[in-house]
């Protein structure tokens, strides 16, 4: 296959950035994306130029490290799958290929492809866990779980935290990042009893980062890689507003012995 | 002083005397404990955040020490044992089919070919149970039955259903729990998390382990970080094949870089070449994509009677097909471990019944668990797994069987380590895939994840305080000493070398010259004469690459073709140490196939009395070949047998 690539290069933080056209040939329909980028890539190095950077890990659709806004749309063509699961069979012979970084005020560009999404580490840290610390929990059957709410809480917890949703948003909301996690937790016996804490110390750090408010267009379910679905955004919203509603934040104690 | 006795020689394990089932709980009694007080002003360094690193870090944070966590990636949520499918297995007899902490131990270390050290392989087993509260009490969604209890599949090598799992995403679902683990502890101020950096060395102050050089990947500044100790969870090496199914990230960098300072590498040609994967369709390929073992619970391998029969497998009539590992192996049939359903693939391929364009795959066919569960059945067993073979290959294996082949999938060699899992430089432990641990020549499917939690939850936490306590008064350790300037020194001088030799070939050319060479050579088998003729042929690489590799831009930039550069030097070195240790080993046993030991009937023929050791390798110098340490293995528990599966 021959292909035009525009790529987005940008050289560092500061830089304004500009897209870049790369012819490439000789491109097999079975590689995947980031294989023909490593094509591109092994080309640019040969000629002497600056290779394309990006992030990319397991190149198996789990690790969630990349990310590229492909033609328009967050990982591309296709439903279901990561960039670095598309493969080159989706695209024609002669096809111009756009590529860009995620879009997203808190997701700052650091370099050509990659993008700093350590916004989504701090929205975790906030509140996305339960508090037990390592040594001697109670035996792991002394609580059944309801299959139903163990596997709906899977299947929230499946998020890769890629950001795709964050870029398919036209307001870079992190709501359905945000709700899979409080979902995944809220929705399973060890987790209810911070889930008061939990939803309002994450909702309140995504908007500290300077993600957008949600206003239900439901972009980010069409594209998220794992299908988390939008009713987790229902669930958080009832979760935060029963939360917000009846809670007074605990007084500090100090002193005593 | 440590009630843990003085050392015999650089390789005495000092594992603890008493009964087996009791040495750990013993030790864990005897070693000694810092204070709350006392753990507030001691500082620890973990390098890495995938399974092993993640419960390290959190739970060391937990206890009231001062975290330093080291990823290379840009979260520490997307380290590598992210992609673990299939599960961890438990010694918690849940299904009431005979399982408990013996035959755990028995069958990891039969498994490994009686090539591991019965007492860590005791406590592993023992530990396990605990795991599973943990990460349950964590919030990580396992499996359950309709009764709300946790549910159980087994795997390779064992006859009992052990293996609990999180559909075929178990390693994820660990590793958020771990990762949320930290978050916590990151929030509460007890980690201090540095993502992308990469650590380039390890510094020794009075020949302990107190502090590291690192790269800010980002801005390519040179760090300097230090610390009482430095634990090292950096994974496995099986990028240096170049093809596995390993991340693009994953290398032995930093267990390299400690290996140069003087820590032992013990078994570093005991390699994993998992037997289901999905097989090499290019030249372009970047990676390979492994088919959880777990499918083998139901699917059926078979190649067809006939050489060369093109046929498509669904017009291949049952008659015509050679269930090989089922005719060979009876008693486990499918399930046999991963080392021996590997040499029978490559065996049968060679011997010309291979499938499929390259002829270089099997089947796996689930026709037959179609029949017997239906579609949906095995759709929600294994639903992820067929869609990502779909996706890949553009097949549908509801339809037609997939076709798979082994890759290299994990490395059972790494840093030696003790009893209290520090290697022979003081202060520096290791955990998980990085240190040679406990599976011997072969790994059991589902005992990874097992181990790396293992180490990190519930081992390091105790054996560490036994280091540490001597610390107490040493107060922060300082960055301005002339060890940490030499060793920084030395750290830019290669980083400088390798951006202006002028070369002109990509460090990718390299890389897969290198693989080539160690599939070929010290794969699934090896002989005296293929190992000799690979290390020449690898010094020459090694040459060739610090001439010629050219690697753009500058230093001081987020540059990834000068990360891959770095860990492609060291790949080349480590490929030369694992043809060394092959070389070695002039016998069969699990992963490590020598041609010329072998039973008439094709299967790995063990030299129990000259080679049940651990090779512990000490670093020479690059290209010169390393100093070989036999720690004996000893077996008071258990009788050496030949395995057999059959
Ligand atoms: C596809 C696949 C499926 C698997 N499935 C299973 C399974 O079902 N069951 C099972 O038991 N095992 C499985 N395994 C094996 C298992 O996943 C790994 O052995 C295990 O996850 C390794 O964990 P770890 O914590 O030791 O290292 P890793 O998860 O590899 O983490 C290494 C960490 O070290 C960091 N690091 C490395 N070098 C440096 C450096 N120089 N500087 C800074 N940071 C560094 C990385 O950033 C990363 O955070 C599977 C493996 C693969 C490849
Ligand atoms: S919700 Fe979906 S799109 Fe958003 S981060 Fe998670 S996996 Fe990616
Ligand atoms: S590289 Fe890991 S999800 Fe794409």
């Amino acid at each position: 296959m021959n292909l035009k690539l525009k790529i987005w290069r940008q050289k560092g933080p500061k830089d304004n950035g500009k897209m870049v056209d790369y012819p490439i040939s000789g491109i097999s329909p079975d590689m995947s994306f980031l294989e023909m980028m490593d094509v591109l890539n092994d080309q640019l190095v040969e000629k002497g130029d600056l290779p394309v950077a990006f992030d990319h890990d397991c190149r198996e659709g789990i690790c969630g490290s990349c990310s590229m806004y492909i033609n328009g749309e967050p990982h591309g063509p296709g439903r279901g799958i990561t960039t670095c699961q598309l493969h080159m069979r989706s695209f024609a012979d002669g096809d111009t290929i756009h590529i860009e970084p995620w879009r997203a005020a808190a997701f700052p560009v650091i370099k050509d492809l990659v993008t700093d999404r350590s916004a989504f580490d701090r929205i975790i840290q906030a509140g996305g866990f339960i508090s037990v610390n390592s040594g001697s929990p109670v035996d792991a059957n002394a609580i059944p779980i309801d299959k139903h709410d163990s596997d709906r809480a899977f299947d929230a917890a499946t998020c890769i935290g890629c950001g795709a949703c964050v870029a398919a948003c036209k307001n870079a909301s992190a709501m359905l990042f945000t709700s899979a996690k409080v979902s995944h937790l809220s929705l399973l016996p060890q987790g209810q009893v911070e889930s008061r804490d939990r939803v309002l110390a994450m909702i309140n750090q995504m908007d500290e980062e300077g993600f957008g408010n949600c206003t239900n267009t439901g972009a980010c379910e069409v594209e998220c890689p794992k299908g988390i679905s939008i009713e987790n955004i229902a669930r958080m919203n009832r979760q935060y507003l029963g939360a917000a509603i009846s809670y007074s934040p605990p007084k500090a104690t100090g002193g005593g012995d | 002083m440590s009630e843990f006795r003085e050392k015999t020689s650089i390789v005495d394990a000092r594992v603890p005397e008493g009964p087996l089932a009791d040495k750990w709980v013993e030790h864990k009694n005897h070693v000694r404990l810092v204070s709350p007080g006392n753990k507030r002003r001691i500082d620890v360094i973990v390098v890495g955040t995938g399974l092993a690193g993640a419960s390290a870090a959190a739970s060391l944070a937990e206890m009231g020490y001062n975290v330093k966590s080291f990823c290379f990636q840009d979260s520490p949520r997307r380290a590598h044992s992210i992609a673990a499918q299939g599960g961890i297995n438990a010694a918690k007899n849940y299904q009431n089919d005979g399982d408990s902490t013996y035959r755990l131990f028995y069958d990891t270390i039969k498994g490994g070919d009686y090539r591991s050290r019965e007492a860590n392989v005791y406590r592993l087993a023992e530990v396990s149970a605990s795991i599973i509260d943990q990460c349950v009490a964590q919030g990580v969604p396992f499996a359950r039955d309709y009764g709300g209890l946790l549910d159980n599949r087994s795997f390779g090598g064992v006859q009992v259903s052990r293996t609990f799992y999180a559909r075929g995403q178990t390693g994820q679902q660990l590793l958020l729990g771990a990762y949320s683990a930290m978050s916590r502890m990151i929030a509460k101020g007890g980690i201090k998390m540095y993502n992308r950096h990469e650590m380039l060395d390890v510094v020794l102050v009075e020949g302990k382990a107190r502090g590291i050089i690192a790269r800010n990947l980002q801005t390519g500044e040179i760090e300097r970080h230090s610390a009482h100790a430095v634990v090292l969870a950096t994974g496995g090496y099986g990028n240096v094949f170049f093809l596995s199914t390993n991340a693009m990230g994953s290398n032995v960098t930093a267990a390299w870089k400690a290996h140069k300072k003087g820590a032992l590498f013990a078994n570093p040609c005991f390699t994993q070449i998992h037997p289901t994967c999905i097989p090499v369709s290019g030249d372009h390929q970047s990676k390979l994509t492994l088919m959880s073992e777990s499918l083998r619970n139901d699917g059926r391998i078979w190649v067809p009677k006939k050489k060369g029969d093109t046929r498509k497998p669904i017009d291949i009539p049952e008659e015509e097909r050679d269930y090989y590992l089922e005719r060979r192996y009876p008693a486990f049939g499918n399930l046999v471990p991963r080392d021996v359903a590997s040499r029978a693939a490559k065996e049968r391929c060679d011997a010309g019944y291979g499938v499929g364009a390259s002829k270089m795959a099997v089947y796996l066919d689930f026709k037959d668990a179609i029949n017997r569960m239906g579609e949906d059945v095995v759709a929600s067993k294994y639903g992820n797994l067929f869609q990502m073979y779909e996706k890949i290959t553009d097949e549908n294996p509801y339809k037609t069987p997939m076709r798979i082949y082994p890759a290299v999938h994990y490395t059972m060699g790494g840093l030696w380590v003790d009893y209290n899992l520090m290697s022979n430089v003081e202060g520096l432990f290791v955990l998980g895939e990085a240190n040679f641990s406990d599976h011997g020549a072969n790994r059991l499917g589902a005992s990874a994840l097992m181990q790396g939690l293992a180490d990190g939850y519930f081992v390091l936490p105790y054996t560490i305080g036994d280091y540490l306590a001597d610390d107490i008064r040493t107060g922060a350790i300082s960055t301005q000493s002339s060890e940490f300037d030499a060793a920084e020194k030395e750290v830019k001088n290669r980083l400088h070398q390798l951006m202006n030799n002028g070369g002109t070939k990509p460090v990718d050319y390299y890389h897969k010259k290198l693989g080539k060479i160690i599939w070929e050579q010290c794969g699934m088998s090896r002989n005296a004469e293929g190992l000799k003729q690979a290390i020449a042929d690898i010094n020459a690489i090694r040459e060739d690459f610090w001439k010629n590799v050219r690697v753009p831009g500058t230093e001081g930039e987020l540059n990834q073709e000068l990360e891959k550069a770095g860990r492609v030097a060291d790949f080349i070195e480590l490929g030369a140490l694992m043809c060394q240790d092959a070389l070695d080993r002039n016998e069969s046993c699990g992963g490590h196939f020598r041609e010329e030991f072998q039973t008439p009937e094709g299967e790995a023929l063990r030299d129990d009395d000259n080679y049940a050791y651990v090779a512990a390798w000490e670093y020479q110098g690059a290209g010169m070949p390393a100093r070989l340490h036999k720690e004996e293995l000893h077996y008071e528990n258990i009788k050496m047998v030949q395995r057999s599966y059959k």
